[in-house]
C-alpha cells in the first residue's frame, strides 16, 4: 500500500507500482463473488474435515462423523463380490472336475480365480509364468510332462496334499536311493545309457554296458524303456524334458546324490474352492492332459 | 494506510441489455435454435443396429465401454478417433479466431447461447432494459417478487431440461426418462442432473459475463491468436469522432442516396460517407457520424463500450452492429460505423485528420490506378479470410479430418490383436518340440455371434492349436471381445524350433462370410536345438 497509488490513465485502475520495461502491473480488484466462493470453500473444507477422516493424531486420524473409511468400503466391496460369487463358489466345490470345462461360466470363473491364487501362492517356486526353474528343480507346469499325472483330479490331489512333505500323511511320496556305492565307471555307463534313451549323444559302448546296470538298478521304478511311473512319481527318462538338466554331469549328480522336490500341502491354507480354482488354471496353461486340441494330441507315455 | 486505495474486491455491475433487431440478431437466433435443438433432440434419435446392440443414434455407453455414433461404433482401443476430433476442434477454433476473432464466443459457445436464452426469458417476463432497471432499483414488492419468482422458475425449468438432456447421451433415453420419472434411475444420473442444473441456472442467470471475463481461459488464448488482419467487431473512430448530437440537418437527398443503410456494402461505408451531407454541431463544428446515442452500450451483454476499442470483455456478439446500423439508418448515414473490421484496414491517420479521405474518395471505386486514389484502401474480404495462417490451419484441420475418415473406412471388420506370452518365451514338450503361446484377442463388432477360424502361415511346418478347443475355430459372442490362448508348435527338427526368432503370420477368417485378416508376430525357438540333435 502506498499513500500515492499510481493510477493507470487508460483503465483508471491502480497499479501495483511494479514496472517491467515500462509495462506496469494493474491491481485490478477481484470480483466479489470470487471472495464468496473462496469463503465457501473454507466452510466446505471445515465441514468436510468434521464429517470425514481428516486430522492426523498421535495414532491414527480423526474418524469423522460419518464413520467413512476407504478400508471399510473395500471390505464391503469384497463382501459384495463374494456374495455375488457365492453360487459359483458352491458349484465349484461340488462339480466333477473332469467336466468343469463344459460349464463355461464356472470354468471362466475358476480360471480367473486360480490365476490370482497361483500368483499369490505358487509363483514363488514355479515362476510367475509357471515355467518352473531347472536349476532348483521346480517343475515347469506349461509342458505336457507330469511326474504325478496331469488330469484335473491328479493336479488337484497334488495341490491338496503336496509332495514329500511331513505335514500331510496323504502327500505323494517316493524316494530315489543314492547310487554312490557304484564305481565311477559304472555310474558313467549308466548315465550314457540314460542319455541314449532320449536320443541324446552318448558313447554307444558305455551305453551298452550301462544297459545292464540300468535293468538291474533303475528299471524297477523308471521302467524298462525309461518311460517312468507316475504312481511313484518316477520321471520319464525317454522324453525331452529334464527336471534337473540333461547333461552327463547333471545325470551323474542325480545318480550319486539324488535331490527330490518337496511341495507343501495347500488344502488347509487355500480351501477346496481355491484348490480347484488353481487346478483349473494350471490345467489350462498348456499341459493339461487331453485338454489341448486334437491337433496336438499328447504323445503316448 | 491510504484511504485512496481502491477496494480489493469489486461487486458485479448489473447489466441490462436492450432488445435489438437486425441481421446479426437474426443470425444469432438461428444459431441458438440450431445448437439447442441439436443438444436436446440428438439423444432421442433412434438408429437400428440389430437385436443385440442399442438403437440410440448417439450413445456414450460407459458401462460397456462403447461409443455409438449413427453407423460408427468406437471401442476403447480406437479412442484415437476421439483424440483426433478434439485436435480438429482445437484447430478449428484457431482457424476461426485468426479469421473472425472471437466468433466462437459470440455465437456458438454454450455460455453465450444459454445466457441469450435466459435473457430472452428475462425480457419476456420483466420487460426490456428500462423496465428491468426500474424493477432492479425498486424496493421489494409483491409485483417484484412475483416477476422474480416467475423468471427463476422458468430458468430452473430450462436448467433442469439442460442437465436432464445431458444424461440421455449416456443411457437409452426412453428407458432412462421412465426411470428418472419413477425415481428408479441410478443416483449418478440424478447427481449429474443436479450439478448441471445448478451450473446452468447460476451461469446463465446470475454469472453471465463474469464467466467469460474471469472464469474462461479461452478469451486470453484467443486474444493471442488475433492479429491486425483479423476481422472483428470494432468502431470506426475516424468516422464517428467527434461525437455529438448535431443539428437536425437531415437532408432527404442524402438519405436517399445511401438507401436504408442495410443496402450498403460492408466497405462501402467509408466511401459513401461523402454522399451524405456533413453533420454540424450547433456551434457549426463538423461532427463525425456517432451521435453518442449509447445504443451500442445499451445492447451489449458484456456491459462495455465498443467505442473504446477492442477489449478483453468483448465476445464479438455483433449486437452493437445491429444497434448502430439501426441508428445510422434513422439519421440517414451509411451503415457500418460499428462493424466487422480489420484493424489494418482502418486509415492510418488520426481521427478526423482523414478529411482528405472524403475528398479523395470521389474517384470511382474501380479506378485502382487513378491519381486520386485514397492513400489507404481496405483489403478485399477474401484477403482477410485467405491468409497464410488460416490456410495453414485449414490444411492441418482438413488433413487430420481426412486421415480420420480414411482410418474409419479402412478399419478392418475383423479385429485381432496378438500378445505373445513371454514368460517363458518357449516351452519344450516331451517329444522335443518347441511350443510358443499367444494370447489372441478377437473383437466381434457385429450384432450377432461369429465363428472365427485361425490359421498360420510360416516358412516351415508349424502347427496351430487352441487352448481348450478341439479345432481351430473360436466363437465370439455378439458385440464382445474374446481372449483365446493359442499354441504354435514347432517339431524338434523344424528350423523354427532351433532359431531364436522366426516370423509368423496368423490369419483369422470369418467362417460364415469368408472375410479374412492377419497379424504378424514372432516365434521363439531354442537356439542350438537342431545342431545338437543332429550331432
Amino acid at each position: 500500500m502506498t499513500d500515492n497509488p499510481k493510477i493507470d490513465p487508460t483503465t483508471g485502475t491502480e497499479t501495483t507500482g511494479h514496472s517491467w520495461d515500462g509495462i506496469e502491473e494493474l491491481n485490478t480488484p477481484l470480483p466479489r463473488w470470487w471472495l464468496w466462493t473462496f469463503y465457501a470453500t473454507i466452510v466446505w473444507g471445515v465441514i468436510y474435515t468434521i464429517l470425514y477422516p481428516a486430522w492426523p493424531m498421535v495414532s491414527g486420524a480423526t474418524a469423522g462423523l460419518l464413520g467413512y473409511s476407504t478400508r471399510a468400503e473395500v471390505a464391503a466391496e469384497i463382501e459384495r463380490v463374494d456374495l455375488s460369487n457365492a453360487d459359483l463358489i458352491d458349484s465349484l466345490v461340488t462339480v466333477d472336475l473332469a467336466v468343469l470345462r463344459d460349464n463355461e461360466d464356472l470354468h471362466r470363473f475358476a480360471v480367473q480365480a486360480g490365476r490370482s491364487v497361483f500368483a499369490a501362492n505358487c509363483s514363488q517356486c514355479h515362476g510367475a509364468g509357471a515355467g518352473g526353474v531347472v536349476a532348483s528343480g521346480y517343475p515347469n507346469l506349461l509342458d505336457d510332462d507330469w511326474l504325478w499325472g496331469g488330469t484335473m483330479d491328479d493336479i488337484a490331489y497334488t495341490v491338496r496334499h503336496g509332495i514329500r512333505n511331513e505335514e500331510d500323511p496323504d502327500a505323494r511320496f517316493s524316494e530315489m536311493p543314492p547310487f554312490d556305492w557304484m564305481e565311477d565307471a559304472e555310474l558313467d555307463a549308466t548315465a550314457h545309457f540314460v542319455r541314449s534313451l532320449s536320443d541324446l549323444d552318448h558313447n554307444a559302448t558305455a551305453a551298452a554296458k550301462g544297459a545292464t546296470l540300468y535293468a538291474d538298478n533303475c528299471s524297477a521304478c523308471h521302467g524298462e524303456k525309461g518311460l517312468g511311473n507316475r504312481e511313484i512319481g518316477a520321471p520319464n527318462l525317454a522324453d525331452a524334458i529334464w527336471l534337473r538338466g540333461d547333461s552327463q554331469e547333471a545325470i551323474l549328480r542325480q545318480l550319486k546324490a539324488p535331490r527330490m522336490g518337496v511341495m507343501p500341502p495347500w488344502q488347509a491354507r487355500l480351501g477346496e474352492a481355491e484348490v480347484r480354482a488353481v487346478t483349473a488354471y494350471v490345467y489350462g496353461l498348456g499341459g493339461g492332459e487331453a485338454a489341448v486340441g486334437d491337433a496336438e494330441a499328447a504323445p503316448a507315455e | 494506510m491510504s484511504n485512496a486505495s481502491p477496494p480489493l474486491f469489486a461487486a458485479r455491475e448489473p447489466i441490462f441489455p436492450r432488445r435489438v433487431s437486425g441481421f446479426f440478431r437474426r443470425l444469432k437466433w438461428f444459431i441458438l435454435i440450431l445448437t439447442l435443438g441439436i443438444y436436446y433432440i440428438t439423444p432421442w434419435i433412434r438408429w437400428d443396429r440389430g437385436p443385440n446392440l442399442p438403437d440410440q443414434a448417439v450413445l456414450v455407453d460407459l458401462a460397456n465401454r462403447r461409443f455409438h455414433f449413427f453407423w460408427i461404433e468406437i471401442w476403447p482401443h480406437e479412442f484415437y478417433f476421439v483424440a483426433g476430433l478434439l485436435i480438429m476442434a482445437g484447430l478449428g477454433l484457431f482457424l476461426f479466431t485468426s479469421a473472425l476473432g472471437r466468433v466462437w464466443c459470440g455465437y456458438a459457445c454454450p455460455q453465450t447461447v444459454w445466457t441469450d436464452l435466459f435473457m430472452t426469458v428475462e425480457r419476456w417476463i420483466e420487460g426490456d432494459r428500462n423496465a428491468r432497471i426500474r424493477l432492479h432499483n425498486a424496493p421489494w414488492s409483491l409485483r417484484k417478487g412475483r416477476l422474480r419468482l416467475t423468471k427463476w422458475a422458468v430458468w430452473l425449468v430450462i436448467a433442469v431440461a439442460t442437465g436432464g438432456a445431458w444424461v440421455f447421451y449416456f443411457a437409452d433415453a426412453p428407458t432412462l426418462a421412465r426411470d428418472l420419472m419413477s425415481l428408479q434411475a441410478a443416483p449418478v444420473a440424478y447427481a449429474t442432473i443436479a450439478v448441471l442444473t445448478a451450473t446452468t441456472f447460476i451461469f446463465g442467470g446470475f454469472m453471465r459475463e463474469q464467466v467469460c471475463i474471469y472464469m474462461c481461459p479461452w478469451p486470453r488464448i484467443q486474444g493471442a491468436m488475433m492479429d491486425p488482419g483479423t476481422l472483428t467487431v470494432g468502431y470506426r473512430k475516424w468516422r464517428g469522432e467527434p461525437r455529438g448530437k448535431g443539428g437536425v440537418k437531415r437532408q432527404k437527398a442524402a438519405a436517399e442516396a445511401i438507401g436504408s443503410g442495410d443496402a450498403v456494402a460492408r466497405y462501402g461505408a467509408a466511401v459513401d460517407k461523402n454522399t451524405a451531407a456533413e453533420r454540424q454541431s450547433r456551434s457549426g463544428e463538423v461532427l463525425g457520424d456517432c451521435i453518442d446515442c449509447n445504443a451500442c452500450v445499451a445492447v451489449c451483454p458484456m456491459g462495455i463500450d465498443i467505442r473504446e476499442g477492442q477489449q478483453m470483455e468483448c465476445i464479438t456478439c455483433a449486437l452493437c452492429i445491429d444497434a448502430c446500423d439501426d441508428v445510422m439508418a434513422k439519421i440517414g448515414r451509411p451503415r457500418g460505423l460499428i462493424d466487422y473490421l480489420a484493424l489494418d484496414d482502418e486509415p492510418p491517420t488520426q481521427p478526423m485528420q482523414c478529411a482528405g479521405v472524403a475528398g479523395l474518395a470521389e474517384a470511382p471505386a474501380g479506378d485502382v490506378a487513378g491519381a486520386n486514389q485514397p492513400p489507404w484502401q481496405p483489403k478485399p474480404l477474401w484477403q482477410h479470410i485467405f491468409r497464410p495462417r488460416t490456410i495453414f490451419y485449414t490444411t492441418a484441420w482438413a488433413a487430420i479430418g481426412a486421415a480420420l475418415v480414411v482410418a474409419l473406412f479402412i478399419r478392418p471388420e475383423i479385429d485381432m490383436t496378438i500378445a505373445p506370452v513371454r514368460n517363458p518365451t518357449y516351452v519344450t514338450l516331451s517329444d522335443g518340440s518347441i511350443r510358443n503361446a499367444y494370447d489372441i484377442r478377437l473383437r466381434n463388432k457385429h450384432g450377432e455371434a461369429r465363428d472365427f477360424r485361425l490359421s498360420l502361415v510360416a516358412d516351415t511346418g508349424l502347427q496351430l492349436a487352441l487352448e481348450g478347443a478341439p479345432d481351430t475355430v473360436v466363437e465370439v459372442p455378439a458385440d464382445t471381445s474374446r481372449l483365446q490362448r493359442v499354441y504354435v508348435i514347432a517339431p524338434s527338427q523344424a528350423p523354427a524350433a532351433g532359431q531364436q526368432r522366426s516370423d509368423l503370420r496368423l490369419w483369422v477368417e470369418d467362417v460364415t462370410s469368408g472375410e479374412r485378416a492377419y497379424s504378424n508376430t514372432i516365434f521363439n525357438g531354442k537356439e542350438g536345438l537342431n545342431e545338437r540333435s543332429t550331432d
